[in-house]
């Protein structure tokens, strides 16, 4: 397999200012991505990890630019996002997509499907009504839809089908790269496999490139090809699956495994569960050192006032433990 | 688990619909099921499937109209709690039968501090002196794992995290000592590792407290751990009624084997996962035939043309599939239809 780098992150940041008063005046800031580097290969799957309020979603607005980053590169298929002006970014814009999590909100109830998939191509390409419609219906049967339901409104889908009307807008432009927000967090499980298997037969078909935000660790086990471990705005552990989920080095990522539930009761009677104390610090206030460090099982002096630095511990596993290595 | 005779709770065919400006939806068919003191009764299901529905109905916490239970009974220590009068349900609930919603910021009162909402429930079922009762919730906070209680009873809703409003939810829900605990999806809005603090947390409780507990959750992982009975719903019906073990080495139902074959495995990468085809039932068709019917890929006529109904297929397990009619298979085991 060629490995073309599509994405590149370096050192990504992303600060929200915290402010007060009349005046606005900055008194803070949440760090909400701090410090972030990896890359996507083209045509693989990344997935990302983490509890809520870890940074998984500005990552992947951040990297589309729809938020602008504090600090650090996004270097896509070659060129830095952040250096392009408007005009420039607008022509980058059709080869990255998004799915988001709740296909209800993400649908204008008021625009029937063939409106909603068809407004990327009216937006970005010069196609006549009857080319659009052509599209829209090839796309509708891509995604497992029947093309006749084109003139339907979204509130006449089921959430398994309203999430496909939103992949068939997200592949409307031949994208390289679509970030999918938790898009299968609000499925219930029969259609979650449903939708996951859409994904992988697009991704074969079109060779599209995704970036898999989930805190489901068993899907995204199933659906990635390398897997990075967030909390609190930093990637803890990153690795191909099978090394990160057969070894994985990091307190963290060890204690987010055995939390997640195993449907077997055997298994559960039996295997080690690691319980965390305490939640997530707030990202205005990350503690000093390690971040984890307040919650971590084995941390030590060291963690709590240095902070880790990234080290490859074996070819394509990275790991920000001092305790690692 | 307690082999005991008469059960806490006996639900024999419970009904309930709702009548709606686009027709009766049929929520709830005709449910049974019962729960032995101190069994951990697990109830899966996908949305719409009248989890919530059957267990708000046994407490008539369902809004009427539009809400309507048509018919059954619930007998909960030898009272019928869908006909008694509605002064005496009160005090069941919250009483003898507590309750966990899933979201806890907004089944928590925004506006009232956590101790007063705990004595909220003290005051009105096991009234005493206000010394007394800040002394239980103080107990309470405690049992619950919340670090620091004397603070947090000072503390509003908004002050504390998820994971601890959750903890304050079960704390009120455990103020009166109940026998019967209804969990709805409780930790479904939490993260993985609070997940897991709560379900160690509850694990605990129930060895110490010896209450029973009806879960109601999607999450089959969490089901695994956890309980000792499983209930399957599907289209507002228990299809499946099946000890834990024996649900998950071989579920019976199609739509139980479905579920968990769904589910993705450490060796599934690269492989298609097995998915149930087609879409959840329209909960307005009256249940004439069997509702997992044009989704099962073992769905012969009959299924298309009689609903039915839940049968005994060993001494511990219950389906309610036409595959199964044979009323009495010989085996324990309880071996699938081989999916």
């Amino acid at each position: 397999m060629e490995s073309e780098v599509l994405v590149s992150v370096r050192d990504l940041k992303k600060h929200f200012p915290v402010t007060k008063g009349a005046l606005r005046r900055k008194v803070g800031a949440v760090r909400a991505v701090d410090g972030v580097s990896f890359d996507i290969v083209r045509g693989q799957t990344l997935g990302l990890v983490g509890e809520s309020g870890s940074g998984k979603s500005t990552i992947g607005r951040t990297l589309l630019r729809l938020e602008e980053p504090t600090d650090g590169t996004v270097v896509f298929d070659g060129g830095d996002l952040a250096d392009l002006s408007v005009g420039g970014l607008r022509k980058v814009r059709p080869r990255m997509q998004m799915v988001f999590q709740d296909p209800h909100a993400c649908l204008n109830p008021r625009m029937t499907v063939s409106s909603i998939i068809g407004e990327p191509l009216v937006e970005h390409l010069s196609m006549s009504s009857r080319e659009r419609n052509e599209r829209v219906e090839e796309l509708l049967s891509l995604v497992g839809l029947n093309p006749e339901h084109a003139n339907r409104y979204p509130h006449e889908f089921s959430g398994g089908q309203r999430q496909r009307i939103g992949i068939a807008r997200a592949i409307a432009l031949n994208p390289d790269l679509i970030v999918c927000d938790e898009p299968i967090a609000a499925l219930d499980v029969s259609i979650q496999a449903q939708v996951v298997n859409l994904m992988e037969e697009l991704q074969d078909l079109l060779g599209l490139t995704y970036l898999f935000i989930s805190h489901d660790l068993g899907m995204v086990r199933h659906i990635a090809d390398r897997v990075a471990v967030m909390y609190l705005g930093r990637i803890m552990e990153l690795a191909d699956v099978d090394a990160l989920y057969e070894n994985p080095l990091h307190p963290y990522t060890r204690a987010l495994q055995s939390s997640a539930p195993v449907p077997d009761p055997a298994a559960e009677a039996t295997r080690e569960k690691i319980v965390l104390v305490g939640d997530i610090p707030s990202p205005s206030a990350p503690p000093p050192g390690c971040v984890f460090s307040t919650r971590c099982p084995e941390a030590v002096d060291r963690c709590r006032t240095e902070v880790p630095v990234w080290r490859e511990v074996a070819p394509g596993h990275g790991v920000a433990c001092h305790l690692v290595g | 688990m307690t082999v005991d005779p008469t059960p806490v709770l006996r639900v024999t065919d419970l009904t309930t619909r709702f009548n709606t400006q686009d027709g009766t939806v049929h929520a709830v068919n005709g449910v049974s099921f019962d729960l032995a003191d101190g069994e951990v009764l697990g109830v899966v299901g996908e949305s719409g499937s009248g989890k919530s529905v059957t267990m708000m109905s046994l407490l008539r916490l369902i809004p009427t109209p539009p809400g309507e239970i048509a018919a059954g009974e619930a007998i909960f220590e030898g009272d019928d709690l869908l006909s008694m009068d509605l002064g005496d349900l009160r005090e069941i609930r919250g009483g003898k039968v507590g309750f966990i919603f899933q979201d806890p910021m907004t089944s928590l009162n925004p506006v009232v501090t956590v101790g007063d909402q705990i004595m909220e429930s003290l005051t009105v079922h096991q009234p005493a002196r206000r010394r007394e009762m800040r002394a239980r919730a103080l107990e309470l906070l405690q049992l619950v794992g919340i670090p620091s209680p004397e603070d947090r009873l000072r503390c509003y809703p908004h002050e504390l995290s998820g994971g601890m409003r959750q903890r304050v939810m079960i704390a009120i829900a455990l103020a009166c000592n109940p026998t019967v605990l209804v969990a709805d999806e409780p930790t479904t809005a939490l993260d993985v590792t609070i997940q897991a603090q709560i379900l160690e947390l509850v694990k605990d409780l129930r060895v110490k407290l010896g209450m029973a507990v009806i879960w109601i959750t999607h999450d089959l992982g969490v089901v695994a751990g956890l309980v000792d009975r499983v209930l399957v719903m599907y289209g507002g019906q228990i299809v499946e009624d099946a000890p834990v073990d024996e649900f998950y080495a071989a579920p019976r139902h199609p739509y139980s084997q479905g579920l968990l074959a769904s589910l993705p495995s450490a060796t599934s990468r690269g492989e298609k996962l097995v998915n149930i085809k087609g879409q959840p039932p329209d909960m307005r068709q009256p249940p004439a035939s069997c509702s997992f019917a044009p989704r099962c890929p073992h769905a012969f006529d009959r299924c298309h043309q009689e609903n039915p109904v839940l049968t005994a297929v060993s001494a511990t397990r219950k389906v309610s599939c036409w595959l199964d009619e044979v009323p009495t298979i010989p085996d324990t085991e309880g071996a699938g239809h081989g999916v």
